[in-house]
């Protein structure tokens, strides 16, 4: 199904590989609605060439990930804020 | 001595297959996509191409129709690896939809309802090269694979076969789309398989 999507739990594998913590438990604010949740709580669509997380509430591009032979490429572009929770 | 033909398996199977490096032949059609489906009901579909001076040339579904129309059939190749062979489609071609639009641009930039973009020279969308695809194997073309309308480049890496597509942008200068600002390659050469930036 083209509208398949799993929660952005199933980011924490491919952006643990680059970033020294849980992204699953940061909360994002959305660059476009200005919603705020968890990362885990984004539309994470795989079956793309890439990983793509969308927002909940308006749909739009929060979080894209495209992993090459040699390199990781995140844009973040679609995140206002990222609030990492630290002890 | 095996008791099973080879003919028995399906089409492609014993023809000399010849695929661009690193792909792996499919009979079936991925669906891939990186949101959700846009619905797009023909009496709204409308397709725009803005020349690099702002001019702008628009086709409702009705007009669109009323274009002649062609029956590529080609194969495509994805970025993921898969390749499908000796696929039929029905659109429009390319060199109709600009032959009177007046331009001296170099690069095109395809954008989708939905928001995707993917970007190509313009001299890689002409001259028989690309259509706006309407019909896959004789129906309709499914939500899930473009329709209404999807663009068709088969030369290039599939994702440059931008689906839903609703228009045109063509440009001075190049400008990268969804993928390519993400490491994808720019041009997307399967044959010289051009992945990703860098190959």
């Amino acid at each position: 199904m083209s509208d398949d999507y799993q929660d952005g739990n199933a980011l924490a594998g491919p952006l643990g590989e680059i970033l020294a913590f849980d992204v699953t438990t940061a909360e994002a604010s959305c660059a476009c609605c200005a919603r705020t949740g968890p990362v885990a709580t984004l539309r994470l669509y795989k079956r793309a060439p890439g990983l793509v997380a969308r927002c909940p509430a308006c749909e739009e591009v929060v979080l894209r990930m495209v992993r090459t032979p040699d390199a990781a490429w995140l844009d973040m572009r679609g995140i206002t804020s990222l609030r990492i929770p630290l002890p | 001595m095996g008791i099973v033909s080879p003919g028995f398996r399906g089409r492609g199977r014993g023809r000399d297959v010849k695929l661009p490096p690193g792909q792996y032949l499919t009979e079936d059609f991925p669906v891939l996509s990186a949101g959700p489906t846009p619905r797009v009901g023909k009496d709204d579909w409308e397709f725009t191409v803005t020349t690099e001076s702002g001019r702008e040339y628009s086709w409702d579904w009705r007009q669109f129709m009323e274009l002649p129309s062609e029956t590529p059939t080609v194969d495509i190749h994805c970025v993921t690896k898969w390749s499908k062979l000796g696929t039929r489609w029905q659109g429009v071609s390319l060199d109709t939809l600009l032959a009177d639009v007046d331009t001296a641009a170099d690069y095109v930039l395809a954008h989708s309802y939905g928001g995707y973009t993917t970007n190509m020279p313009l001299e890689d969308v002409l001259d028989g090269q690309a259509w706006i695809a309407y019909r896959f194997d004789g129906e309709d073309l499914p939500a899930e694979h473009g329709g209404p309308a999807r663009l068709l480049v088969p030369h290039l890496y599939f994702w440059k076969s931008a689906k839903w597509v609703r228009g045109l942008r063509l440009l001075d200068q190049d400008e990268p789309g969804f993928w390519e600002t993400a490491g994808y390659h720019d041009y997307g050469d399967p044959w010289r398989e051009q992945r990703y930036q860098g190959d």
